[in-house]
Order: structure tokens, then C-alpha cells, then sequence
């Protein structure tokens, strides 16, 4: 265990996974460039994108040097104080824009569901990992209800898209432990019958109406309509080969909403056409390739869930976006993971790649 | 239960369970991206061509020009009707940051009025966003140098230009040029369904009266576009590509500006019209009708203040040149004479006694002359030169009214004289038709003797008489009277009016020279009616007096009662031509209630002759008979 080993060792003792990094820094690259046009070449604006790309990368690597061990024992308490901060969010929080997210904390706001995109995973990652896998059914729900317990509480807010998010990674622990096929086959028989009276009961005017206008588009290309049909035109004007960088006439010209934010894959392609939505693509599932790998080979079962359920929940970000923009699933506020601008989620997200990060490298140190 | 399970973890175990979980997620993710690349390569690639076209049709829009619209020339190439750039102060309020206070600074810059305030509070919520409204039109040049200075200081404000109608002869030309206005709704729906509404898409005016709107068509000029791209708000990027708009034809008129000038001064304060006709070709050298207005309120949208000042008893709205129905009175005695003898009624030499009335047996009325105890012995040159009314009253008697309706029909009487503006009526040519239609009354042989002298049941326009007037000193040859000489576009020159109407044929030409002789002699004679007026003249004027009585009302309008004594006093009407042996120049004149042809119209006469053969020397050389 000398200094001075070999190349790879300089990265294994900074606990940073060099594909992985390579893979985000190239992301980010892509993101400065595609919000760069979607800003509409606005420097303050550029200026505030990298700063937080920055602290972005600060917070994985700050993550990457807590231990696995020390990160299981800090699970519980993130989870507890999540929760609270949840449902002070409710009673006292900070509305915006309809939505009551923030906390104001006097200095800063914060928005305790980010948090909590760590906290559940890791949560139940911690108690199904405990015991023998796959888990036993009173375990299952437990975990369930560990899960549940934030979603309700977030989705209340009204924040369907990270409700959706935060169910998913917990969900993903589950998976990844061993649910039986017979279980997942039932519940999703369950889910389906429980659709309607969620339609009903379960979501807000203006999510029903999402999802209305997301089977029908063109029924009110004015109204709500109007953000999925000009992102479908964006991305199908963009062609093979796309308009070229700063060219996007949708983009410049802002008949697309939200371009910098929920809507840059819609800049994206419009751009760079399907080339460029390839080579996103392939990155992505460059990053989703490594990082289960790197979940495979984790130390115990606590890292391979967690690592796990991190990167399928990165694909879910993925997927709700583009599906999203692409007119394929309704308007739900997700960003395009690395790319979006937009400040607490990619942190939240790069601190899950920091916590990646150090469970690969856990193992490594423990094989020297 | 749960603490007598076995403690020891099968590791190897839950690592392949794990691993094979991991593999299916990443299946599942593999299957997903599937979808997502499926899906947006039926947006990409099969669908790209919609896709494209919607790309375009959000963002280029086509914006059409309007084109310029053609200037209005007199004959001799003096500006009549002209675009002139007008600058409005203009507000786009989504540029501006503080609406309300822009507006009171800007206001003690320049004077806005509450009720322009309101205006542009008003259109600025019923307009699309970044589309600039007019806060103050019309500014004067003290304000842009005022406002100009101070630009910087109100960002969302500017000065813009636009090109407006303006006459700069104001109320001289009104009755001849007319107007043009802000088009309405309902021209609009006519421009629709004549297929033009897309040539008047940017088009803010329409002609409404007058040569503007007789020649709208040819002044209008065909509207230009641009393609442009806008973002979302509807606000201009680039211009990808411009047709410009093609401007109007140009026109020249027939009119003398200096004539008509001539013609509205002597007209001074008299309700009345003039009409100047060139008889070599029918071309109007001067149409003017007292009291006019200024045209140029019209054009940016007269105050109801303005226009209720309009609706006046004296009826300035009215073209008294060519609306102005009136009793021809004596100046269709030539006319008649002419009638007369080519029906043998009378011959060169036949005289009559004129006791100073006419009778007709087993009638108790008696027609009076003007001349109480009459002109004695009357032939038909004295009959005209003095005007005497028994000499036509008792051919007219002997003609018949079915003779002398059709006979005056050939001199244009009863009907449109043609001239190129809409403004006009045929008056009333009686018959006995007419009388049966209008009445349901048979004609009466008394009816026939007061129509002998143009009174009675006839009325006439200014333009009429001088038309017929015209015809007969051209001894039959009928050259329709008009405005419009030339239309003039870039080099290509177009005569537009030069048609001849056919001519009136008689069966005894020398029929012409006897009536011109005696008009003639109306001028030069002592005892002629217009002899005094025309005194001392260096050219050789002939023509006839008319002193219309107004029994009933002139125009057939409704006055008041109070007003009815000034009205009732005679007419004076006068028509002359000049030089006698070569007639150059017809000249018709009306002036209402203001007393006797010779005294009130030939001096009006006078002085347009005077203006009109000091700018025409050569021919008064020629001419120089007296």
C-alpha cells in the first residue's frame, strides 16, 4: 500500500471512478454547449449554470470520501430529518408557481424532497440489506411502506415528478433484493386496478389535465397542448442531421417553453438531430452500463442495492424526460439528467454519483 | 421467527441473485431506449417533412407593403395631391419597463391630451403583443426634434413615419379631388368581393370622393410583401426576402390650378359654382362649388365638432358644380333658337311683336317678360342678345314639349354629363313622360311655355349647361366633359378620356352660326345683357345671362323657414365662350339667391377669361378682335 503505485491508483485514493467521471465530465460539456444555445447565448445565465456544475462535482466528490460504512450509519437519521422537513414543508412551506416545496431555512431555500431522493434509497437499501436476500414479505412491506411514507408526503406538495422519481429508486432496492417474479406480476396487476380511483381521487386538475392533453395534443394546441406539440416540432424539424448549433429556429426563436430547463432535449434534437440524440444516448447507457457494474461487484449488499437502485433511478429521470418532450408520456416536471439546467437536481443527482463512486472504490481498497 | 432463522448469508449467493436482477434492469433499460429511439425516429426521419413545414409556418409570416399611392398633377404640373411622411410618437408596451411613468414624463416633453392618453390605453389592450400603437399622430417638427433628443431616455417609445394623403390646396380642390379616408367595413367587404382585398392588406386609406375615388384602381397601386421571421411574440428577427409594392399610377387633370383659385376667390362668400370647360376637348379647366371645406380634416379622421360644422344650411358637402340642380333659365335660349329654326318655326329674319307678355287664348294667366313693357319688334338675334322671354315663350308654345325634350336630350340635358367623379345628377330634362311618372299628371300645353325660357319643370347642373354650351359652339361636335387627362406610370404614359361622344347633326348647319352670332353679340352690343361686364376685354368673348326665379326650391332640399326669404331671390347664372371665332374656353356659372346673371355672373366670368387669356397668349394675339 505505497504511493506512487500506478496511474489508477491516483484516482482509487482520490475515490473517483475514472470511466464513470470521464463519462460525466463529456456530459457536461454537452450540457455548457446545448444551454449555452438554449439560453439564447445568455453569459449570466451560462455564468450561473457552471457555477453550479461546479458545486455539482464538489458534492460528488466530497461524497465519494464517505465510506459505505459511514454512509449506512448516517442513513438513518437523513431519513428521520427528511421526513420531518417534509411535513414541515407542508405546514409552513414556501409556495411557488402553485407548488409548495421550499423550505426557507432564512439563508437559502431548500427543497427537502432532493434529499429524500437520497435518503429512500439508502433507507431501504440499509433495511433490506440487513437480512438475507431476497427478502421475506413482512420485510417487503416494511420497505414498502418506507417508500410510500415520502412519495404520499411529496406528492401532496403537488410534485408528482419527483413523487414519481422517489418511489421509483425505493421501488428499484426492491427489485434489484430478489422480489419474486409471482409478487411483481401481482402488484402490477394491483397498480393497474388501482389507476382509476387515483385518476379520480389521487391527482390534481392540472396533472389530470397533463395527462388528457398528453393523449391528445392537438386537441388544444393553444393551451396545454401547446408546449408538447412545439417540442414535436422542434425535435422532428431537427431531422437526421439537425439545424446546427445556435440554428434552431424553435429554440431561437422561443416557440418552445422551458427550452433551457425540461425542454432541452427538445433543443437537443432540434440541433443536432438524431445524430446528436444517438451520441446522448450512448453516453447515457455508458453510464448506466458502468455504474450496475460497478453495483455488481460492490462489497455488501447495502452498496450493490443502493448502486443499483441510484442507476436505474438515473434512467428514469431519462426516460420520464424524453418520453416526455417526445410525446410518448405526459408532461411531468422531470429534467433531462447532466444536461438540464437547473440547479438542486443535478447536484442531488452528481452526490449520487459521488456515492457511486465511493462504493466502487470501497471494494477496491478492501481487495488491495 | 424471525431470530430462529439461520444467521450465516449465503454471499455468493445473493451476489448472483443480484447480478441477475442488475441484468434484467439493464435489459429493461436497453428495451426503453428501444422505444425512445423508435419513437423519435418516426419523428425524425418519416415524419421530418411535416415537422418541417410547421417549423416554418411558425416562425416566417409574411407581412404585406402597402404601395405607395399615385400623386395628382394639374395640367400644367403644379402638386396637387401629394404623400406627405407624417410622424407618430409609437409605444410598444412591452418594451417599456414603468408604462405610467414613461407617459407622464413623456408628456411634459411633448402635449398629450387626456383623450389621446385614453385612446392608446384603450387600443394598447386590444392589440397583439409587440405591436406598436400610436400615442400621438401627427406630430409637428418642433416636437420629433424635441422628442428625438430625449429618445434614449424612453425606451420603448420611438417616432415612426408613415406616408399620408395631403392636398395642399386644401378647400380649392375638395369638390373636383375629393378625399381619401380610413377604409371601413364596408368598403372592405366590397373590396372582398371584387377580389381585391389582398392587394389592400396593408392599405390604411380608400378614395371617397372625387377623382381619389373615381380612379381609385389606377392611384391604388398593387401591394408588395415580406417574408419575415418572428419569434413567438409576433416580433420581427430578419427579412428573408421582399416583392416591393408597385405605386400607383400618377394623373395629370385637365384643371388649372390658377383658374381654380381664380374661380373660388370670386366666388368669395356666394353660395354657387363654376364650371371651365376647354372646348377644344371637354378637359375641365376649373370646377369649383361654394362654400367648400378642407379635405385634408378627412384624411385622419374628422372630429364629430368639424363635421357637425359641416351640416350647415349652406351645404358645403354638397357639389354644386355637378349636384346643384338648377333652372338653366336664359341660357338655353340659343338653344332653343336653334330648335326653332330648324323646325321653321321662325327663320333668320322673322320678327315679333313682344308687348312685354305672352297670352294664350281663353287663358286668364299672362306670361310676363323680364322687361315690363317689353321689347318691341324681336328677331331671333335681338330675342337672345336682350334676353327676351316672349319671343321663347311663344316658340316654345308652338314647338311642343315632345320637340324640345328631345332636341335639348342631344345637348346632354336629363342626364349624366359623364365627368369621371361619382358626385353627380341628371337633374330633370322635363317630357311628358316624365311629368306621368313624377305626378301621375298629364302635360299641360301652359307647362311647355315657361320650359321655353329653362324654367318650369327644367333644372340643370353647372356642368350641364356648360356642356351643352359647349356642343354648341363646337356646332355639334360633343366633347364629353372630364378631369383626368394622363395617367403616368414611370414612362409609361397613358391618355385616359380622349374618346368623342357622337356629334349633333342638323339639317341646316348655318343653324350654329346664327345662335354663336347672337351670343356674340350678348358681349359686344350695348343693349347686349353681358355687354358692361365685358368692357374693354382683349380677347373676343361671347355668351348668354340667365336669371333663374326661384318659385320653388333650387335643389330640392328642405330649408327652413326663416331662411326662405333670402332664398327666394333669384339665381344668376351666366355661360360665355371665348375668343368668338375660335372657341377656346366655356365657361359656366351659378350663384345662388345673389341677383341677375349680368350683373353677378358675367363679372365672374370676366375674370376668369382675364386669368385664362393672360396665360395663354399666343392664341390672344390671334384673336385680338376688339
Amino acid at each position: 500500500m505505497t504511493a506512487l503505485h500506478d496511474k489508477r491508483s491516483i484516482w482509487m485514493r482520490m475515490h473517483l471512478d475514472l470511466p464513470l467521471l470521464i463519462a460525466i465530465l463529456l456530459m457536461m460539456a454537452g450540457s455548457i454547449t446545448v444551454v449555452y444555445s438554449a439560453s439564447g447565448q445568455e453569459s449570466a445565465m451560462m455564468i450561473r449554470h457552471m457555477t453550479r456544475m461546479g458545486v455539482a462535482i464538489i458534492a460528488m466528490v466530497v461524497l465519494a470520501q464517505i465510506p459505505p460504512a459511514t454512509l449506512k450509519r448516517l442513513t438513518i437519521p437523513m431519513y428521520c430529518v427528511g421526513l420531518l422537513m417534509l411535513v414541515g414543508v407542508l405546514l409552513f412551506g414556501v409556495s411557488s408557481k402553485g407548488a409548495q416545496r421550499w423550505l426557507d431555512l432564512g439563508l437559502t431555500r431548500f427543497q427537502p424532497s432532493e434529499l429524500m431522493k437520497l435518503a429512500v434509497p439508502m433507507m431501504v437499501a440499509w433495511y433490506i440489506g440487513r437480512k438475507h436476500l431476497p427478502p421475506r414479505p413482512l420485510h417487503l412491506i416494511f420497505g414498502f411502506a418506507i417508500v410510500m411514507l415520502p412519495t404520499l408526503l411529496i406528492k401532496e406538495q403537488p410534485d408528482l415528478g419527483t413523487s414519481i422519481l422517489i418511489a421509483s429508486s425505493g421501488i428499484f432496492v426492491l427489485f434489484l433484493s430478489g422480489l419474486s417474479w409471482r409478487l411483481i406480476s401481482f402488484l402490477s396487476a394491483a397498480v393497474a386496478l388501482a389507476a382509476w380511483p387515483f385518476w379520480q381521487y389521487g391527482m390534481h386538475a392540472y396533472q389530470r389535465q397533463r395527462v388528457l392533453t398528453f393523449l391528445d395534443p392537438e386537441s388544444d394546441p393553444l393551451g396545454s397542448g401547446y408546449h408538447i406539440i412545439q417540442s414535436k416540432i422542434a425535435i422532428g424539424s431537427g431531422g437526421v442531421e439537425g439545424k446546427g448549433w445556435l440554428q434552431g429556429t424553435q429554440s431561437q426563436l422561443e416557440f418552445l417553453p422551458e427550452r433551457h430547463t425540461d425542454f432541452i432535449f427538445s433543443v437537443l434534437s432540434e440541433e443536432f438531430g438524431l445524430f446528436g440524440v444517438c451520441v446522448l444516448l450512448s453516453l447515457y447507457l455508458f453510464i448506466i452500463g458502468r455504474s450496475l457494474y460497478i453495483a455488481v461487484n460492490a462489497q455488501d449488499a447495502f452498496g450493490k442495492l443502493l448502486a443499483g437502485a441510484l442507476t436505474l433511478t438515473f434512467f428514469v429521470y431519462i426516460f420520464v424526460n424524453i418520453g416526455m418532450v417526445s410525446g410518448l408520456l405526459p408532461v411531468v416536471g422531470v429534467p433531462l439528467p447532466l444536461i438540464s439546467y437547473g440547479g438542486t437536481s443535478m447536484i442531488t443527482l452528481m452526490a449520487g454519483f459521488g456515492i457511486i463512486m465511493s462504493i466502487a472504490t470501497d471494494k477496491r481498497m478492501l481487495l488491495k | 421467527m424471525l431470530k430462529q432463522r439461520p444467521t450465516i448469508r449465503d454471499h455468493s449467493a445473493e451476489a448472483n441473485l443480484f447480478a441477475r436482477r442488475a441484468f434484467v434492469g439493464f435489459v429493461f433499460v436497453l428495451g426503453l431506449v428501444a422505444v425512445l429511439i423508435t419513437n423519435l425516429y418516426n419523428i425524425q426521419v418519416k415524419d421530418h417533412q411535416d415537422y418541417q413545414t410547421r417549423s416554418n409556418d411558425n416562425r416566417i409570416k409574411v407581412i404585406p407593403i402597402a404601395p405607395n399611392r399615385g400623386l395628382i398633377y394639374d395640367r400644367n404640373g403644379v402638386l396637387l395631391a401629394e404623400n406627405k411622411p407624417v410622424y407618430n410618437l409609437e409605444v410598444i408596451p412591452e418594451e417599456v419597463d414603468n408604462l405610467e411613468k414613461s407617459l407622464e414624463q413623456v408628456s411634459q416633453l411633448i402635449t398629450i391630451t387626456e383623450q389621446e392618453k385614453q385612446d392608446f390605453l384603450k387600443d394598447i389592450k386590444n392589440t397583439r403583443r409587440f405591436k406598436s400603437q400610436v400615442l400621438k399622430a401627427r406630430l409637428d417638427e418642433a416636437d420629433v426634434a424635441t422628442f428625438s433628443v430625449n429618445q434614449h431616455k424612453f425606451p420603448g417609445f420611438s417616432i415612426e413615419a408613415r406616408l399620408a394623403r395631403y392636398y395642399p390646396f386644401g378647400d380649392t380642390l375638395t369638390h373636383a379631388l375629393g378625399y381619401v379616408a380610413k377604409l371601413n367595413r364596408k368598403e372592405l367587404n366590397k373590396l372582398e368581393q371584387e377580389g381585391q382585398a389582398t392587394n389592400y392588406r396593408a392599405t390604411h386609406d380608400i378614395g371617397k370622393l372625387g377623382i381619389e375615388k373615381y380612379y381609385e384602381q389606377l392611384l391604388h397601386g398593387q401591394v408588395g410583401s415580406q417574408r419575415v421571421e418572428v419569434n413567438n411574440r409576433g416580433r420581427v428577427i430578419r427579412t428573408l426576402s421582399m416583392l416591393p409594392p408597385q405605386p400607383g399610377s400618377d394623373l395629370v387633370l385637365t384643371l388649372d390650378i390658377g383658374l381654380q383659385q381664380i374661380a373660388q376667390h370670386a366666388l368669395k362668400d356666394m353660395r354657387g359654382a363654376v364650371v371651365v370647360m376647354d372646348a377644344k376637348d371637354g378637359g375641365i379647366l376649373a370646377l369649383y362649388s361654394n362654400p367648400s371645406y378642407d379635405p385634408n380634416l378627412f384624411v385622419h379622421g374628422i372630429s364629430s365638432k368639424n363635421y357637425k360644422a359641416l351640416l350647415n344650411p349652406d351645404r358645403p358637402l354638397i357639389n354644386r358644380a355637378t349636384q346643384g340642380r338648377y333652372a338653366p333659365a336664359s341660357t338655353i335660349k340659343p338653344h332653343m333658337a336653334i330648335l326653332a329654326l330648324e323646325e321653321n318655326m321662325v327663320t333668320e329674319g322673322t320678327t315679333m311683336w313682344d308687348p312685354g307678355f305672352f297670352e294664350i287664348r281663353n287663358v286668364e294667366h299672362k306670361w310676363r317678360d323680364w322687361k315690363r313693357w317689353g321689347h318691341g319688334h324681336v328677331d331671333v338675334y335681338k330675342a337672345i342678345e336682350e334676353s327676351c322671354d316672349t319671343y321663347f315663350y311663344d316658340t316654345a308654345y308652338r314647338l311642343g314639349i315632345t320637340k324640345i325634350s328631345n332636341f335639348m336630350a342631344h345637348f346632354g340635358f336629363g342626364d349624366l354629363s359623364g365627368i369621371d367623379i361619382h358626385e353627380e345628377t341628371t337633374a330633370i330634362l322635363p317630357s311628358k313622360e316624365w311629368k306621368e311618372n313624377r305626378f301621375k299628371e298629364s302635360w299641360w300645353p301652359g307647362d311647355t311655355i315657361s320650359v321655353g325660357i329653362g324654367q318650369g319643370y327644367w333644372t340643370a347642373t353647372p356642368i350641364q349647361i356648360a356642356n351643352a354650351t359647349n356642343i354648341l359652339v363646337n356646332k355639334g361636335i360633343n366633347h364629353p366633359p372630364h378631369l383626368a387627362q394622363v395617367a403616368k406610370k414611370e414612362d409609361d404614359v397613358t391618355q385616359i378620356n380622349n374618346e368623342e361622344k357622337p356629334p349633333v347633326v342638323l339639317n341646316n348647319p348655318d343653324n350654329w352660326r346664327i345662335a354663336i352670332d347672337a351670343m356674340h353679340n350678348t358681349v359686344t352690343k350695348v343693349t347686349g345683357t353681358a355687354h358692361k361686364a365685358f368692357k374693354g376685354v382683349n380677347y373676343d368673348p361671347a355668351g348668354k345671362t340667365g336669371t333663374a326665379q326661384v318659385v320653388s326650391i333650387a335643389q330640392g332640399e328642405k330649408y327652413d323657414a326663416e331662411s326662405l326669404k333670402e332664398r327666394q331671390r333669384d339665381n344668376a347664372i351666366y355661360v360665355g365662350f371665348a375668343p368668338y371665332n375660335n372657341p377656346q374656353i366655356v365657361v359656366s356659372i351659378v350663384v345662388e339667391n345673389n341677383g341677375g346673371g349680368s350683373t353677378v355672373g358675367a363679372p365672374i366670368a370676366r375674370q376668369l377669361m382675364d386669368y385664362y387669356f393672360a396665360a395663354n397668349p399666343v392664341e390672344l394675339a390671334r384673336n385680338n378682335t376688339l
